[in-house]
């Protein structure tokens, strides 16, 4: 089965040390790798204000992780992090597809750019439908 | 549900809009009743002209200016942002502030 990448982002507990913030994320990575995702890479985002109250908290430290793989392990994830009270809040995004669609998007404006010398509409509007009808 | 926004605009600039887009400019130009609302030069969008294909949750800062004050995000009537961008955009908006990142209603 194709990867896929996902954005797993949480907000720890602001009473929380640094070094627990870092245990929490080392344990969330382990998970990850033992069920045979990867991490891809690891932001601590460190303590900002929460937009809203959570928990009755005004703010948390938030860290961010950039996993590969195949979408179980980020269930195992989640089932951990809902039963820990440190963990505020958090989220996964999957991020393959759309940057996939973006990928499209910037290739077909370069091959675009490439055909450019044209003259007159009707070569371009001709160009056009040959781009459409190839995908 | 009416909101300051909807109140702005409702009739004049829906008419325009559309008159606009099928070519009837001209047309309109001479029809319409000259309110005391000035007409507006068409917004361009800040996405296309940047060529950005990819609206990021965690940007904060750029997010933060297509929020006004109560926390709504902005009506792409206003802000001139095209439909493709702004589907993008309130995807990111919804995802932040899931994550705090951004009020979900604000005072």
């Amino acid at each position: 089965m194709n990867k896929r990448t996902y954005e797993v982002i949480f907000i720890v507990d602001p009473a929380a040390a640094d070094e627990e913030v870092m245990r929490l994320s080392e344990g969330v990575q382990k998970i990850i790798t033992g069920q045979g995702g990867s991490i891809v890479k690891t932001e601590m985002m460190g303590k900002r204000q929460l937009a809203y109250e959570i928990n009755h908290k005004k703010d948390g430290t938030y860290v961010l992780l950039e996993v590969e793989g195949s979408g179980g392990e980020i269930a195992e994830v989640e089932r951990r992090m809902r039963v820990n009270d440190q963990i505020l809040r958090y989220m996964t995004v999957r991020v393959d597809e759309a940057r996939r669609r973006a990928q499209k998007l910037k290739d077909r404006r370069a091959r675009k750019a490439a055909k450019q010398p044209s003259h007159g509409k009707a070569k371009q509007a001709a160009a056009d439908a040959d781009e459409e009808s190839a995908e | 549900m009416s909101s300051n926004y909807e109140d702005r605009d409702l009739g004049f600039d829906r008419g325009f809009d559309r008159g606009f887009d099928r070519g009837f400019e001209r047309e309109y130009d001479r029809t319409m009743p000259r309110g005391p609302r000035r007409m507006q030069r068409r917004k361009i969008c800040r996405f296309c002209i940047e060529k950005v294909d990819l609206i990021d949750w965690k940007d904060v800062k750029l997010l933060q200016s297509y929020i006004p004050e109560r926390g709504k995000i902005l009506p792409r009537r206003i802000s001139g942002v095209c439909a493709a961008h702004q589907r993008m955009l309130a995807e990111a908006i919804k995802r932040a502030r899931n994550i705090a990142l951004l009020p979900y209603a604000a005072d």
